[in-house]
């Protein structure tokens, strides 16, 4: 882009434009700053009206996700005083902690099948995007076009068939089913975006070392693999967002062993009443992650969208 | 055109090279290369989709594998195309994806076209615009009917301070008139982004050089506009349609989280629908018929969509 | 069906080897909703684990997603749970489908019998099909619809003395809907203490049960009948009968007149949240919250008091909630599974369950002398019990269920149509349902 065209927006332009712009984003913000702030609120202070924007932080929402707990007698509680600042909390509102709660295995569920699935449709769609790249494969366009068409289907309407193969197969509710059925899912944007990119990588370069006596697939793996591999990531980082936000499989899947944290976290419930807090703790602990990789990588992961978008 | 020397290297070389090199020949290593993915799409996507063509035309129940299961033929589409409700619910469906789509557009583009001034640090301010689409819709659709509530959701109370309404006066998900806006406005706000995104790379992707012709040509801001800017977008902005449009056609974790397609059935898009039928009331034949009956009108009204857009393309 | 033969077969030699507990430590998942009497029944289980050497854990999920996820485990076959704590409404399926393990011969060896439960819950919790002695689960939670009010309102004289002019009545309990109606409205957007007030938190949740298990309630009391009592699945005049549209419009005028705004979708926890903040007069809700009211630090003790349902013009009724506990036909350990249900039979578990705060339904707790008087809500607990009528438990009930939540919300909370209308459609889906299942 030549900075220095006619075309370059004038001075008054650009802070139009950038009030504006910026004006929006603080808009879009606010709901997500509000999630990171009502994690750090008392119950009576996230339900205050009007909403309160000054409070004194408190850790109860973050305790309250990790625990569970129960009510106690005055005269228990007096027996059995607070050992640790996470118990002190919990007893000042009449309660014990009962044991630890099931964020952290759902968590982890989310972390196995996000990145368990992401390796394997990275690995897959290399493969196949080299090979629909390079050679010559019958009806390549209709393949190309029938792995695209899968993604069409609304989650729910395949959900039914896979609900019963599951069920047959013994996949129900394992870490395994959910791995395959997330690759699956992701395989056709991942053949797709990265068949983009190696198509940019010049073949002259495969070419060379076959002539200096690679095999092809030794060509592939040590000519090819490293230049697609910024590609390479960051169709990984679009493989693992899906899996890691995807609910509708997830929710009607699996139950306990292997539910990842989107189904989880909306049924956070305290005693009595939805515990806000907690549940803002667990979007926040969730949200976060996906927040700092999408700012920290933003070049390759905004190319990547409007790539995949627009190459088909 | 793409049948450069290079491909014709590429034809004659490797075979060659290959049989020297006692490797695997090249159709050896094109099919172990896609095969496991064609296999496993073909057993997550065609197997199923068969299965659920054949169970279509049955009475099974998922949950009732005791009971006989016998072959009713067109029965179960002719039973969802004659019934009312779920007329009612594609038209709560389409509600949805005009409306989005249109503020998703108009939003989308404005945006685009503003960050297109280049203004000092608009790649930053970009990001945080994205940062929406990038999480979890059930996730943020379960925190936002937490911001829906009167009183107490930061919502109603932000309306409240720029229009003077009273917060505890509305609400946007309990009510039948204002719910239906109520998932129009979240998923706007989660994938305006998306379109913005599309359509920057449009912008980027007009030369300069028409711009300074146009301005050799003394042409107006206004008609440069018209006649540059926006044709040149418009494939773009098409796209960007289809494929937003197929997402909210399909939609249900936002929805479901949010309202849960009430109240009545106000917001009660397809899938939740679908979803009522086939998990929990375990008409697994109906709802396989329903199913194949959403695929075909995706899949149709998306190749007809298409068309158009390779016409305006051609253009 | 063969399956059921096999376990029947393990169930009777799990029972004549009980003998011989803690012979091999089994880990047991007990299946739940996630509430205040599940992390009663944690504590209580404690007791089970010492004395067996087996290791209890718990998969509580909360109300609006239980029976979604439970039905859905138990319909995908999955191993997750080995004993169930499944709702009233879902014995129907357990047993036809073959969820669970038939509990008969399992009983007899052990000695326990079903006529020392309160009858409503052994029809309610454990019999299919229904009216015959067949038993697929033993009662564990005995629960009804019932209200609570804010006492220490009622009892302040000028709230009182403006009552009694208005209605030429005391402010007191209600005892007929209609009472309730009044009351309501004479709540409704008061000002007490500086804080504007509600009439009543009532069931409007449309997702699950939720809107079901309140208008019931009134429902019954005008005359609703599920079917014709002479001929099953007979619903035409029963159902929809003008005593039916005249119970579903009064619900619809407590939703109009008297409830918090934005109560559009609320179900047990709402309610508790409007309650114990200190929005509303009323809340209709299961008797499971009672302890957890009692024991609040803002509206507890003297300050609520507790009423069974109302009754109607036609009749006198609650909606009966709670659960029995079954054993899991997919379980790996069904020896160790009935050996836990035998445990909580036993009459000094039950006794210590009622003062955890779980609602045994065991007769010698409930007529024990001291029973009555030992909780605040403990007479209004028995009152309730002895008037309870429950939804379908059909092996189709959640199409039933569903067809009923999406006919009442429409009316009620949406406002389309009438009353008679939205019978009417219910009727035709029942009947749709009915024809589905062969049975008429």
């Amino acid at each position: 882009m030549s900075s220095f065209s006619v075309t370059e927006p004038s001075i008054q332009q650009k802070w139009i434009a950038g009030t504006l712009v910026i004006g929006y984003a603080l808009i879009t913000l606010l709901p997500l700053v509000w999630i990171l702030a009502t994690g750090f609120k008392s119950s009576p202070d996230s339900i205050a009206y009007p909403p309160k924007v000054t409070f004194q932080p408190s850790l109860e929402g973050y305790v309250n996700l990790f625990t569970t707990q129960m009510r106690q007698t005055p005269q228990y509680l007096a027996e059995h005083p607070p050992g640790t600042w996470y118990e002190e909390i919990v007893h000042n509102k009449g309660m014990v902690i009962a044991g630890p709660s099931r964020f952290g295995e759902r968590f982890m569920n989310s972390v196995i099948i996000g990145f368990g699935s992401t390796f394997l449709s990275v690995f897959l769609g290399t493969l196949a995007a080299y090979a629909f790249s390079r050679y010559r494969i019958p009806l390549k366009d209709d393949l190309l076009f029938f792995i695209l068409s899968t993604r069409m289907m609304p989650p729910i309407a395949v959900a039914i068939p896979i609900f019963l193969m599951f069920r047959s197969l013994g996949l129900s509710d394992t870490h395994l089913g959910m791995i395959l059925l997330y690759t699956a899912v992701n395989l056709s944007l991942s053949v797709w975006l990265l068949k983009g990119f190696i198509d940019e990588i010049p073949r002259e370069y495969e070419e060379a070392a076959l002539i200096d006596g690679y095999t092809r697939f030794q060509a592939f793996y040590k000519v090819v693999l490293p230049q697609a591999a910024t590609g390479i990531a960051s169709t990984a980082i679009f493989c693992l967002i899906f899996s890691w936000n995807e609910y509708a499989f997830a929710v009607l899947l699996t139950s306990g062993t292997a539910q990842t944290a989107p189904p989880f976290i909306p049924t956070i419930i305290g005693v009595g009443g939805q515990d806000w807090p907690a549940v803002a703790a667990g979007a926040t602990l969730f949200l976060v992650p996906v927040m700092v990789f999408t700012i920290l990588l933003r070049k390759h992961l905004l190319r990547g969208i409007t790539f995949g978008a627009v190459r088909k | 055109m793409s049948e450069t020397v290079m491909d014709r290297v590429a034809k004659a070389t490797p075979t060659r090279v290959a049989r020297r090199i006692k490797g695997l020949s090249d159709r050896a290593i094109a099919w172990i290369f896609v095969a496991p993915t064609i296999f496993l799409l073909l057993a997550v996507n065609i197997f199923p989709l068969i299965w659920t063509i054949r169970l279509s035309f049955t009475n099974f129940k998922a949950n009732r594998p005791n009971l006989d299961v016998k072959w009713i033929g067109l029965r179960n589409y002719e039973r969802i195309l004659t019934d009312s409700d779920i007329w009612i619910t594609m038209q709560a469906t389409a509600h949805f994806v005009f409306w989005t789509l249109f503020f998703e557009v108009l939003l989308g583009f404005a945006l685009a076209w503003l960050i297109n001034r280049k203004f000092r640090g608009n790649d930053l301010w970009t990001t945080i615009i994205v940062l929406p689409m990038m999480l979890s819709p059930a996730v943020v659709g379960n925190f936002w009917t937490f911001l829906y509530q009167p009183q107490i959701g930061l919502f109603n109370y932000a309306i409240s301070f720029v229009t003077g309404i009273d917060p505890t006066s509305f609400s946007m998900i309990g009510d039948v008139a204002l719910a239906p806006w109520s998932i129009v406005i979240v998923d706007t706000w989660m994938w305006t982004p998306f379109v913005m995104l599309i359509c920057l790379a449009g912008l980027r992707s007009i030369p300069d050089t028409i711009y300074e012709a146009a301005e050799c040509d003394r042409a107006s801001a206004w008609r440069q506009f018209w006649t540059i800017t926006v044709p040149m977008v418009l494939p773009f902005l098409m796209l960007a349609v289809l494929f937003r449009g197929i997402e909210n056609f399909k939609m249900f974790d936002l929805v479901v989280q949010l309202t849960g397609g009430g109240p009545g059935s106000t917001t009660e898009l397809t899938s939740i629908n679908l979803k009522r039928e086939a998990f929990e009331k375990w008409r697994t034949g109906y709802s396989s018929a329903y199913a194949i009956i959403l695929f075909v009108t995706v899949f149709g009204l998306a190749s007809i969509y298409v068309k158009a857009l390779n016409k305006v393309k051609e253009r | 069906m063969k399956t059921h033969h096999l376990w029947a077969a393990t169930a009777l030699t799990a029972a004549t080897g009980l003998a011989a507990t803690g012979a091999r430590a089994d880990d047991l998942t007990l299946c739940w909703a996630a509430w205040d009497p599940a992390n009663a029944l944690i504590e209580l289980s404690k007791d089970f684990e010492q004395k067996t050497g087996n290791t209890m854990s718990f998969e509580f999920v909360p109300w609006p997603n239980f029976a979604d996820r439970m039905l859905n485990e138990l319909n995908s076959g999955g191993q997750l749970c080995d004993l169930m704590i499944g709702d009233s409404q879902w014995i129907g399926l357990g047993a036809e489908a073959g969820h669970y393990i038939k509990l008969n011969d399992f009983f007899e060896a052990n000695g326990i019998t079903m006529d020392d439960f309160i009858p409503a819950t052994v029809t309610g919790y454990a019999e299919w099909p229904k009216g015959t002695p067949n038993y697929w689960a033993l009662p564990a939670f005995g629960d009804v619809v019932g209200w609570t009010y804010r006492k220490d309102w009622f009892e302040r004289p000028e709230l009182q003395a403006e009552f009694k002019e208005k209605y030429g009545r005391d402010l007191t309990a209600p005892e007929t809907l209609d009472e309730l109606m009044e009351v309501a409205k004479f709540f409704q957007n008061r000002e007490i203490d500086g804080k504007t007030v509600y009439g009543a938190a009532i069931y409007t949740e449309r997702g699950s049960e939720g809107i079901t298990m309140g208008v019931t309630n009134a429902l019954y009391n005008y005359g609703f009948e599920y079917s014709n009592p002479e001929k099953p699945y007979d619903l035409e005049g029963f159902v929809n009968s003008p005593e039916a549209a005249k119970g579903l419009e009064f619900y619809k005028e407590l939703y109009d007149c008297c409830t918090p705004p934005g109560s559009s979708d609320w179900y047990m926890s709402e309610d508790i949240d409007a309650y114990k903040s200190g929005q509303v007069a009323l809340q209709m809700n299961f008797a499971f919250i009672w302890p957890g009211v009692n024991a609040d630090p803002n509206v507890g003790g003297d300050k609520s008091g507790y009423f069974a349902n109302p009754a109607g013009p036609n009749g006198h009724f609650a909606q009966l909630g709670g659960q029995g506990i079954s054993v899991v036909s997919y379980t790996d350990s069904p020896e160790a599974a009935l050996d836990y249900i035998k445990w909580f039979a036993q009459p000094e578990i039950q006794k210590k369950w009622w003062e955890l705060g779980g609602y045994s339904a065991l007769n010698a707790v409930v007529e024990d002398p001291g029973f009555a008087t030992s909780q605040p809500y403990a007479q209004t607990f028995l009152d309730s019990m002895a008037i309870v009528k429950d939804f379908w438990a059909e092996p189709s009930y959640a199409s039933l269920l569903l067809a009923m939540q999406d006919r009442v919300h429409k009316y009620v909370i949406a406002g389309e149509g009438t009353a008679q209308g939205a019978l009417d459609g219910l009727v035709e889906d029942w009947n749709e349902v009915f024809e589905d299942e062969g049975k008429i």
